[in-house]
């Protein structure tokens, strides 16, 4: 159950998805929302769907690590489909049953919406997926440093994000622990009324909790006793270098968005 | 009579993914009434898996656990009832404690089994009192206290609820040396009182060599051997290929038989030794 969990997965590869410079890959990546949400015509998803096609085909992850990113997604894609299928009322009625109406303006704007958020979902997994969280992190922290003129903790930030990252999975397998050994105690978790499995979750979450204060003092005390005091003067064992490579995937990213202003201007 | 037996009991982890591996393979066991059962094996031999079968918290690939003769699988919805009848205590059981009171950490298992108040009640006491925590400790809150006797609230968690079969993974890990000595003696005190089968998982073997009717080794998924302590300690050499400690003593037996003195018995307790050596010494005086 807790094993499905995909957030912040990271897949090891050599693919040219995976050697760009993740600064670049953060930008495109906003720059690949910004695509999909500028269009409202379907032809701008079209130029979406080929560079999102291009771009997993490139990066060498099987595609049913994508599916599977969208799957817990699932039920909030049916609902907001349900919504602008029922409640949209524009262009001809296709069907009307009591209060029921269907029109084909709420047809095209639950698919089109269901479309991008897939699209949203599986662009940001791409990301995810072929960056170590080390390396999001730095990128991060780069991307951000401007703002350190403004007193923003940049750095703090960013540390505080890899370290969130890097326990995921460390809890989430305490946590496999805890309920195992709460249910050898006759804890129903998976089975009783709601109530009962409402009460048993305290059993899981008290141990959890105390677990995480007693790792975050432990590293605490770890980090401190070799001398980090923060961002001031350190610097780092692996540079982020930029090269022809990021700039050309930077160029096909920005000509994909400009094809997809263009195309919703022209069919407007 | 077997109280816990299991027939080729399979059982691989995340089938049909390239992490597919066999952990517990083909294992065939049984297990009677009221022994002592030392389970040894290294890191990764399948132990750890292998006593998650026992109260049903894996269930098996192939193969079958029987509890009293009876399938535990068979009946889906009484699984629960099979954990209040095989109490499995994990490794570092401290860690899943999380009520206000020590009484009310220990009676979580009792309460989950539902017994009326004045029975949860005699139960925490006499676990307590088996155990070895004195009765001013239930009343206060178990985050207050040391690691040996937060170790030992755990256990007695899972021994409030009366199992017939007691399982503990690891219980001394991580204890200094007095706090091992006192919940291996409590354990030993436990078992002569109620007589109930008791399988305690451990790496070392001094721990287990000096009560344990019987070892249980594991070795790569597969069980390695499975009789009585003497007959396990005189394949030592077998054992220490596999990678496994045997006990220090049994050693220096092992040596001095290799220099031809040979007592012809097994050893694997300081105290045997001893006996063993006085004896001899005192033959000779006699010559």
């Amino acid at each position: 159950m807790l094993r499905d969990i995909t957030i912040g997965q990271y897949f090891p590869g050599d693919s040219l998805i995976h050697r760009l410079d993740p600064r670049f890959k953060i930008v495109m990546t906003l720059v690949y929302i910004l695509m999909l949400f500028t269009g409202s015509h379907i032809l701008c998803l079209a130029v979406g769907t080929v560079y999102t096609v291009m771009a997993i085909a490139l990066s060498g992850i099987p595609l049913k690590m994508f599916i599977r990113s969208v799957k817990p997604l699932l039920p909030f894609l049916v609902i907001t489909a349900a919504i602008n299928l029922f409640l949209v009322d524009s262009g001809d009625v296709l069907f009307t049953w009591k209060f029921v109406k269907i029109t084909e303006g709420g047809v095209n704007i639950s698919i089109f919406m269901l479309v991008r958020i897939v699209l949203l979902i599986m662009g940001s997994s791409l990301l995810t997926y072929t960056t170590s969280p080390i390396a999001l992190t730095d990128a991060i922290e780069r991307l951000l440093s401007p703002l350190k003129k403004l007193r923003f903790p940049v750095h703090e930030l960013a540390m505080m994000m890899s370290i969130a990252l890097r326990f995921i999975p460390t809890l989430i397998e305490e946590t496999d622990k805890i309920i195992s050994a709460q249910k050898a105690r006759g804890a129903e978790i998976d089975t009783g009324s709601i109530v009962t499995r409402a009460k048993n979750m305290v059993s899981i979450l008290v141990p959890l909790f105390i677990s995480s204060f007693r790792r975050a003092d432990e590293l605490a005390t770890a980090m401190e006793c070799r001398c980090y005091n923060g961002g001031e003067g350190r610097t780092r064992l692996r540079q982020l270098h930029a090269g022809y490579r990021d700039v050309i995937a930077l160029t096909v990213t920005l000509i994909f968005y400009a094809s997809a202003i263009t195309v919703s201007i022209l069919l407007k | 009579m077997p109280i816990l037996e299991t027939q080729g009991l399979t059982y691989t982890y995340s089938v049909g993914s390239p992490f597919e591996k066999t952990a517990v393979d083909h294992v065939d066991l049984s297990i009677d009434e009221g022994e002592m059962v030392g389970v040894m094996g290294h890191t990764g031999s399948g132990k750890s898996t292998l006593i998650q079968h026992f109260n049903g918290l894996l269930k098996p690939t192939s193969g079958k656990v029987l509890l009293e003769g009876k399938d535990i699988w068979e009946d889906k919805e009484k699984i629960r009832d099979v954990r209040f009848k095989v109490g499995l205590v994990f490794q570092y059981p401290e860690y899943q404690i999380f009520e206000e009171t020590v009484y009310k950490d220990i009676a979580f298992g009792p309460r989950n089994m539902g017994l009326d108040e004045a029975e949860i009640k005699r139960r925490v006491l006499e676990t307590a009192n088996d155990i070895g925590l004195r009765e001013e400790l239930l009343d206060r809150s178990p985050f207050e206290l040391s690691g040996g006797q937060k170790r030992r609230v755990a256990i007695a968690g899972v021994m409030a609820m009366e199992p017939k079969v007691l399982i503990l993974d690891e219980p001394t890990a991580g204890l200094d040396p007095a706090g091992r000595d006192k919940i291996l003696d409590h354990i030993k005190a436990y078992h002569q009182r109620t007589k109930n089968t008791i399988l305690i998982v451990s790496h070392s073997m001094e721990d287990i060599a000096g009560f344990a009717d019987k070892i249980l080794v594991m070795n790569k998924a597969r069980l390695f051997c499975y009789d009585e302590t003497k007959q396990v300690f005189g394949r030592s050499e077998e054992i220490s290929q596999i990678g496994l400690d045997v006990p220090q003593i049994t050693r220096v037996f092992d040596r001095l038989k290799g220099r031809g003195l040979d007592f012809g018995k097994e050893v694997y307790t300081v105290g045997y030794a001893r006996d063993l050596l006085l004896s001899r010494l005192s033959e000779r005086e006699g010559q």
